[in-house]
């Protein structure tokens, strides 16, 4: 039992990792209707931030923040202005490319500047530690909950009740339409790539301190997107619950059935996948997500 | 279209000419003829250089087919190549089959497991139809680590070299001839295949599907035509990777080569045969500047300049060419052809 729960427990964690990737990405596509699979490279760029500023700088917590903040908003409306207002009306296809082709990049520069190695910075972070009975619970977890628990919250309440949330719901509806109502769409765009950013970033920084950052991390991206199409690709609230339920299923998963298997399992390597394929076809549009209709 | 003044096409043969005037034809024969002497005058270096482009163009292909002409997006298909590759390398080097009979039975199997997981593709499209070929490229690359016991799992697995009338094909030179035929049959059916009335029926869906339920065409039917043919190109591919190097393993085919087959596609120009195979050639003969120049930047600038060159590398070109040149270099060819075709008289 104690075997189940720690495997509940950690994948809990693992599961909030996810769900942070996931909320950047649900971000970019409730505005722009792009798809972005760069998400889990801003992660990964986040946390080599945090060490350079934390470690390498020697910058308090709260300065580190900031600055890797102001780079995210920096690395944000670049990416929007360079590389993804050109495509403004190409097909689906050039847009995705596109953010592969961000995410390759990111990886070679990740690589060029901070040697691809394996950094942590451990204990310059706060870290909570919880023990129940005989269960520790890591600070991943209650860290990375509160986290997007709180960047769930403020994104909900930025699209429900601001102008600029509202706009940017407007803008994925029906682009011609929003621009006839005088709002202006780059402004939008250029929005909801800086808040991808920061979310990726902040995201990153804490990874980092709590497991460490590598190149390998941007892997984790990929899996991230079993969590976005369960919980339903518009939905924020959805990647969160998606992101705990695949996170916890993958580790008990790779707990029970990985000593049955050979080759010794490697199940979680692509347990995520195997869900991507389930939900597409038996609910597409995933848990909480809206369906599509379309017209001719 | 296309045909320099004063030739008009006057009947149905004619109008269906891939070939239709003498020069063009001399121009294949000269091509041709060019290509098929080269280990005469090639180092081996550059033959191999050659072979594996041709690989390549063989994969491509099928992603054209599939992608380019169908719609149906696929970051999955260094996967498919794998179904392939081990198909044929374990009939070969476990049954003692002839790679002859192995070749077929592993682009067969490739289709099948493509139309396997072309299925979702009747349900979802673009974004969602991306993440599924993403998952099938995980999926088999796991499965194939899984039963190690046949496949040799992270240790490879020793394959063959094909043999005919008692003569190994395994020097450089050999290798060259048998793949290049390879890779002129599949371009010449790829091209035909693409005029046939599944072809038309792929760019149907690819305008618009709905509009060509309505008119008449089984999307069922075609989207998994479309994923059988494209997977027995990259299952011909695959097989012809592993008997080149003796040699299966997964790091042969990394989630990587997946996504830099779709940037041929884009580089070459997609929805076009000649694209295809200009997208493979240029990007595999870029990847040839990365390893010679790699070296020398990671002797002048830092030990991990090598790596991350070609990573950047590859982002860049893509990035360059979606924002200035969408259409690829299949459009710019056709553009120098009709600049040409009439000229010093343009207008």
């Amino acid at each position: 039992m104690t075997f189940f729960l720690q495997l509940v427990i950690s994948g809990f964690a693992l599961g909030m990792v996810y769900a942070l990737i996931a909320i950047g990405f649900v971000i970019i596509l409730k505005c722009s209707k792009a798809f972005n699979i760069a998400q889990g490279h801003f992660v990964m760029i986040g946390g080599y931030l945090g060490f350079t500023f934390l470690v390498t700088f020697h910058l308090p917590v709260w300065a580190s923040l900031l600055a890797a903040i102001g780079a995210a908003i920096i690395m944000g409306l670049l990416i929007e202005r360079l590389t993804l207002r050109p495509l403004v009306g190409q097909p689906i296809l050039a847009v995705i490319m596109m953010t592969i082709a961000l995410a390759t990049v990111f990886e070679g520069l990740a690589t060029l500047i901070w040697g691809g190695e394996y950094k942590a910075y451990h204990g310059v972070l706060p870290t909570i530690t919880l023990k129940i009975g005989e269960l520790s619970i890591p600070s991943e977890m209650v860290i990375g909950l509160i986290v997007s628990v709180v960047a769930v919250a403020i994104l909900m309440l930025l699209f429900r009740y601001t102008k600029s949330g509202l706009a940017m719901r407007a803008t994925a509806e029906d682009e011609q339409v929003v621009q006839s109502a005088g709002i202006k769409v780059t402004t939008v765009y250029a929005l909801s790539w800086v808040i991808a950013c920061v979310v990726g970033v902040i995201g990153g920084i804490i990874l980092g301190g709590v497991s460490g950052v590598m190149v390998g991390m941007s892997q984790v991206g990929l899996k991230a997107f079993a969590v976005v199409l369960l919980g339903g690709i518009n939905s924020l609230g959805g990647a969160i619950v998606a992101g705990i339920i695949l996170g916890v299923l993958e580790n008990v998963a790779a707990g029970y059935l990985d000593p049955l298997l050979p080759a010794g399992g490697g199940l979680a390597n692509v347990f995520p996948f195997i869900v991507i394929i389930i939900v597409l076809i038996f609910k597409p549009y995933g848990l909480f997500g809206l369906a599509e209709i379309e017209r001719i | 279209m296309g045909l320099p003044s004063g030739i008009f096409n006057q009947n149905y043969a004619q109008d269906m000419a891939i070939f239709r005037t003498r020069a063009q034809w001399i121009m294949l024969l000269a091509f041709l003829a060019f290509l098929f002497t080269g280990p005469l005058y090639f180092s081996d270096r550059i033959l191999t250089i050659m072979t594996t482009i041709g690989i390549t163009i063989i994969s491509v292909l099928g992603l054209s087919i599939l992608t380019g002409y169908c719609n149906q997006i696929s970051i999955g298909h260094a996967g498919f190549m794998a179904v392939g590759a081990y198909t044929s390398g374990m009939l070969t080097a476990h049954l003692g089959w002839s790679f002859w009979a192995a070749l077929p039975c592993a682009a067969l199997m490739a289709g099948m497991v493509g139309v396997l997981f072309g299925l979702p593709s009747l349900k979802i499209k673009g974004f969602y139809l991306i993440m599924a070929t993403i998952a099938a490229h995980f999926i088999i690359i796991w499965f194939i680590l899984q039963f190690h016991n046949i496949t040799g799992g992270g240790d490879g697995l020793a394959v063959p070299r094909p043999e005919i009338f008692g003569f190994v094909i395994k020097s450089k030179g050999s290798y060259f001839y048998l793949v290049m035929i390879i890779a002129c049959l599949a371009t010449f059916v790829a091209k035909n295949i693409v005029r046939t009335r599944a072809g038309r029926a792929f760019i149907a869906i690819k305008d618009n599907e709905l509009a060509a339920e309505v008119m008449g065409i089984n999307l069922w039917a075609y989207k998994l035509l479309a994923f059988f043919i494209g997977c027995v190109f990259a299952g011909v591919a695959g097989s012809l990777l592993v008997h080149y190097v003796a040699f299966a393993c997964v790091d042969q085919f990394p989630f990587m080569n997946s996504v830099w087959y779709l940037g041929m596609l884009i580089v070459g120009g997609m929805g076009s045969i000649t694209g295809a195979i200009f997208g493979a050639v240029s990007l595999k003969l870029l990847d040839e500047l990365v390893t010679i120049v790699g070296p020398i930047l990671s002797a002048v600038v830092a030990p991990q300049a090598a790596a991350s060159l070609s990573l950047i590398m590859r982002g860049l070109v893509l990035i360059i060419f979606l924002i200035f040149e969408p259409r690829g270099l299949a459009h710019r060819w056709e553009m120098v052809k009709a600049y040409y075709r009439l000229w010093p008289f343009s207008h």
